[in-house]
């Protein structure tokens, strides 16, 4: 019931904010009508934005978002006493840990359904590998949601803004492979955005819309292993400012 | 039968000793006010006693419990109204109860049930589909002393609560903190005079984290041989300066 209730109250703090339609669901929609404009005006042998490659990098850089809007509400209620006052109520740190970041995976299914509905009617030819997606979205979500309890264990409200809105959307965008073939620019940029988890969570969203389980496989593991190293570090700064404060 | 019993409570940092052997006894359903210039070390108290921080050296019984051995067990006996404020912004007014009653293990039925039992006492009615971040201050003090109290506590800390309301919503909340005594032991911290005056049954003066002085305000102005708790307060934290 506690962790119950702690996770309703951050699902409410999170939908309610005005931000979260606009950057969680809104820029995202923008960015693919956009760029399948471009597409459209560009010669057909041109695939500069091709929906069904598009769709899953944008629906990726949706979920960054997430870290950002989860952050914030972990440094929001740490620079408060909201938090403090919760420490010295009986509920446990599994309940704060698992209040923060479980809710914020239906948001992420949904950030996903709302996107590919939208590819749909810019003509992503529909297929059942569709739903394949959805698989995909939960280890990518869970990699933007455990940096989120991270920065938000360690990071001021306005150090989140800069950190989570600004660095982390960037390397998010640009490291992932979204816009361009990172082969195009190769060298030691292709290979640090390969170090990234960023255009691994990407091509897994793309080899699983492709219904290709070979190719997802190594990137599935790439995610993976970065959800466990970032969850553990998280959980590990969680505890160590709730015992701080 | 003592509520709260701090014997030789310490809390040091690298730099200063916030907290220095307090030795301190508060009779259940005292209203015990804790008195002192900034930096005196009342907040750090509050901090220990609510087992927010954990003292250095020391220990506090809280009806028998233990702040250093018995953490969770004192968890379920106290509540805090901590000084600044502490509501979801978000969330309504009742949404923020029935939270609260969840952190203390209330079921869905039982947290409702209290939520509503606690908007009508004290007077939330009219707000409770309100954002509480949306609300004044004067609403937000009040709904934090609701939140404080919906659990049951035992033992209740209220730190600065009524710190930058206005002279109406203060009096209010006077009301309301008035009509805890006999009922819940509560420990108020606090700047104003007047306020420690008004509610206290007994007043405890702390400077540089040491406790100076206990006893009522009559006490207290006995001792010092001033006429008001103003003029008792300088005497004695200058007495202790002096020193």
């Amino acid at each position: 019931m506690k962790t119950y209730r702690f996770a309703v109250r951050t699902a409410k703090e999170i939908l309610r904010d005005p931000l979260t339609l606009f950057f969680g669901i809104g820029f995202p929609a923008v960015l693919l009508l956009l760029l399948s404009a471009i597409q459209a005006n560009v010669p057909k042998e041109v695939e500069l934005f091709e929906i069904s490659h598009l769709t899953p990098g944008v629906a990726c850089f949706g979920l960054s978002f997430l870290t950002l809007f989860s952050a914030l509400l972990i440094a929001k209620d740490r620079s408060g006493a909201f938090l403090q006052r919760l420490y010295a109520t009986p509920m446990g740190a599994h309940s704060f840990i698992l209040g923060y970041t479980l809710p914020i995976i239906p948001i992420a299914l949904a950030q996903t359904v709302v996107c590919y509905l939208l590819a749909l009617i810019l003509r992503l030819p529909f297929s059942a590998n569709l739903f394949l997606v959805l698989l995909a979205v939960l280890p990518n979500a869970w990699l933007y949601i455990s940096m989120g309890l991270l920065f938000g264990s360690i990071l001021t409200d306005k150090q989140v803004g800069g950190i989570c809105g600004a660095l982390l959307t960037n390397l998010s965008a640009w490291l992932s492979g979204i816009w361009f073939d990172l082969a195009l620019v190769g060298g030691v940029f292709e290979k640090i955005a390969n170090l990234f988890p960023f255009v691994h969570a990407v091509e897994l969203t793309r080899a699983m819309q492709a219904a290709d389980f070979a190719g997802a496989l190594p990137h599935f593991l790439w995610v993976l292993g970065y959800d466990l190293a970032i969850t553990i570090a998280a959980v590990f700064l969680f505890l160590r400012q709730m015992k701080k404060n | 039968m003592n509520a709260i019993q701090c014997e030789h409570l310490t809390k040091r940092y690298p730099a200063v000793t916030a907290v220095d052997d307090l030795n301190l006894a508060v009779k259940e359903g005292e209203l015990f006010a804790l008195l002192g210039v900034n930096g005196a070390g009342k907040t750090t108290t509050v901090k220990m006693l609510s087992t927010l921080s954990s003292p250095t050296s020391g220990d506090a019984i809280l009806l028998g419990k233990s702040i250093v051995h018995d953490r969770e067990e004192v968890k379920r006996l106290i509540a805090i109204s901590p000084q600044e404020t502490a509501v979801a912004p978000n969330l309504t007014v009742f949404e923020n109860l029935q939270l609260i009653a969840a952190a203390y293990g209330f079921g869905k039925k039982e947290a409702n049930e209290k939520s509503e039992a606690i908007a009508k006492q004290f007077g939330l009615d009219s707000v409770r589909n309100r954002r509480a971040g949306k609300l004044s201050g004067g609403w937000q003090r009040r709904i934090s002393i609701a939140m404080a109290l919906i659990g049951d506590p035992k033992i209740l800390f209220l730190d600065e609560p009524t710190l930058g309301l206005d002279v109406l919503a203060r009096a209010e909340l006077w009301d309301m903190i008035r009509a805890l005594k006999g009922t819940v032991t509560t420990i108020l911290t606090t700047h104003y005079m007047e306020e420690a005056e008004m509610l206290s049954d007994r007043v405890g003066i702390m400077k540089e984290g040491k406790l100076l002085a206990v006893g009522t305000v009559e006490e207290l102005k006995t001792l010092t041989g001033c006429e008001k708790l103003e003029d008792a307060f300088v005497f004695l934290i200058r007495k202790g300066a002096a020193q």
